[in-house]
């Protein structure tokens, strides 16, 4: 099931972007942590101590635990907005 | 304007009103955000590109704020990220286009709160995410947290994202609820000076009742498990304290868990420019001691909204005009007569929403005994990964202020700044200090938040790079 609400909503039509090297559709303006959520990419990195699974938690920029790469920046994923073409890295390719 | 009249740190209700209140009497007004558009996290914008059918008061409210702002005549910069604030009032901010800062003569603080979530085994798993990140989800993303969605903790946000899933055809398996049913009947006196606020949480209630949603009064999330894609959640009862009872506990399946246990103003603004603070539980934690007209201990700082005493929305917007007025006042722009005239309704409409947003903070102040009951091998840090039993470790030691358990652990120093754990981390010292006032609050330090100093420092050649001249032997 796609989370997206759809009643009342319309969204500008999907664009690509690239996760890992692995394509996902996003709606521009979305946030990134949001696209990555409704394409079912929950874990995004591991703890630095323990090297346990973490995924976004707080989606307001205070908790640091959604961050990622984004074309070559270390951006968080909830305050980063989606657009065509953006080249992600997670830290989640050891789960 | 890089030397504005008054600069408003936080575009929510408050800072929004602020910025009104400042430019009706005739301030160069600058408010700085986060956020990609005003309205705080209560009015958050959904993203522009979208295109919203559905009217709810909260998006009516918001649009409302946004426009009044937007015709204000107020510089807003929004997506700017505050990492520093000087005792001359200097503010430095990293937005899109780079560094910039500004030198205001007085300045308004309206940042808001955080979400508290008191730790339980699991709470770093994936899928776990805070309540207040679900209303993110499902007023500015259009997005449901989860196929199938615990929802836990406590107060009015309960009833709010379960409605909100269920609107929008998602499943809630259950709203687990630290609150009883008295609890919450107790409030709904104090409730009836927002009558709106209280028909609309009631129809959410019911429309919970009518989906079969089980609504699990005085109950608590034991610990969360992972299997696979899917969470099991493990709920049992709890005391008035939040602390567990002996009692069956009830095994949930989910995919999603959300879970917040009230707010916690944000303070380190006010803290850094030392101003006068004071703990009361009630209000959200530590907060910012304040006059009747919104003024902090320190000349030209002033504060409003949650991020001085969580009281809601609608107080927060009063608070918002007061605070502005009275910064114009203090800088000579608005006559004593005048000033009397223009704040009388919004001290009158304050006094009022005050105590409706009272009886709800009452609900999500924090709970000692839930705090005590953190089993020891629970991550209570999630920065840097520090357990329930280090911190006790350190305290057996003999720690008795937070500052000291953060250079012993480095418990609260990771990315977050301390703004996960802090709450729950100076309860548990408090046991040993003797109270919240002897285990302090953090030391507020600069940056404020973690910025990439790449965007600080920008494009730079080898010759730009000043080199002072050497000093006199």
């Amino acid at each position: 099931m796609n989370p997206r609400i759809h009643r009342h909503i319309q969204r500008p039509p999907t664009v690509t972007l690239w996760v890992d090297d692995q394509p996902i559709d996003a709606h521009p303006g979305e946030s990134l942590a949001a696209a990555l959520l409704a394409a079912g990419i929950r874990c995004l990195r591991h703890s630095p101590r323990h090297g346990e699974p973490r995924g976004a938690f707080c989606f307001m920029g205070a908790c640091q635990e959604c961050l990622l790469t984004v074309d070559g920046r270390r951006v968080l994923a909830c305050q980063e907005t989606v657009r065509e073409g953006l080249r992600v890295s997670t830290g989640a390719a050891r789960d | 304007m890089t030397e504005p009249d008054l600069l408003i740190l936080g575009a929510g209700p408050a800072g929004i009103c602020a910025a009104l209140a400042a430019r009706e009497a005739g301030l160069e007004t600058v408010v700085v955000d986060a956020n990609p558009a005003p309205g705080g996290q209560v009015y958050r914008a959904a993203p522009a590109s979208f295109r919203i059918h559905d009217h709810n008061p909260d998006r009516r409210n918001g649009e409302r704020l946004r426009t009044a702002l937007a015709g204000s005549g107020a510089v807003v910069a929004s997506g700017h990220t505050v990492w520093s604030v000087g005792r001359d009032l200097r503010v430095d901010a990293v937005g899109p286009d780079g560094p910039v800062h500004w030198r205001p003569r007085a300045l308004v603080v309206a940042a808001g709160t955080s979400e508290r979530v008191v730790p339980f085994p699991g709470w770093t798993l994936p899928g776990v995410m805070g309540l207040a990140a679900a209303t993110i989800l499902l007023k500015s993303q259009a997005m449901l947290p989860g196929r199938r969605t615990v929802v836990a903790g406590c107060g009015p946000l309960l009833a709010a994202v379960a409605h909100g899933i269920l609107k929008a055809g998602g499943e809630v398996a259950a709203v687990v609820d630290l609150a009883s049913r008295r609890d919450w009947a107790v409030r709904l006196p104090a409730l009836a000076a927002r009558p709106g606020d209280l028909a609309r949480g009631l129809g959410w209630r019911l429309r919970t009742t009518l989906a079969r949603v089980p609504w699990r009064y005085r109950h608590g999330v034991r610990r969360a498990m992972r299997e696979g894609d899917a969470l099991t959640v493990e709920i049992g009862p709890v005391d008035g304290d939040g602390a567990p009872l002996d009692g069956p506990t009830t095994t949930l399946r989910a995919d999603a868990l959300v879970v917040g246990h009230g707010l916690t103003p944000a303070t380190e603004v006010l803290r850094l420019l030392g101003a006068r603070h004071e703990y009361r539980r009630e209000a959200g934690g530590w907060v910012p001691v304040l006059d009747a007209d919104q003024r902090t201990s320190v000349a030209g700082l002033y504060a409003a909204g949650d991020g001085c005493g969580v009281m809601g929305a609608a107080a927060a917007q009063q608070a918002g005009w007061l605070a502005g007025f009275t910064a114009a006042r203090d800088l000579g722009r608005l006559a004593p007569d005048r000033y009397r005239l223009w704040t009388a309704p919004h001290r009158h409409r304050l006094a009022r929403m005050r105590r409706a947003g009272r009886a709800m903070a009452g609900l999500l102040a924090l709970r000692p005994g839930q705090v005590a009951a953190i089993p020891a091998d629970t991550v209570v840090c999630r920065c840097e990964e520090i357990t329930r039993t280090e911190i006790e470790a350190a305290l057996a030691c003999g720690v008795r202020d937070v500052n000291t358990l953060k250079s012993w652990t480095r418990c609260g120093m990771g990315p977050c700044q301390g703004r996960m754990c802090g709450e729950t981390v100076a309860a548990l010292v408090a046991t040993r200090a003797g109270s919240r006032e002897r285990a302090g609050i953090w030391t507020a330090r600069v940056p404020l938040r973690p910025v990439d100093l790449a965007a600080l420092t920008g494009e730079y050649e080898y010759a730009d790079i000043g080199i002072p001249e050497a000093a006199p032997l």
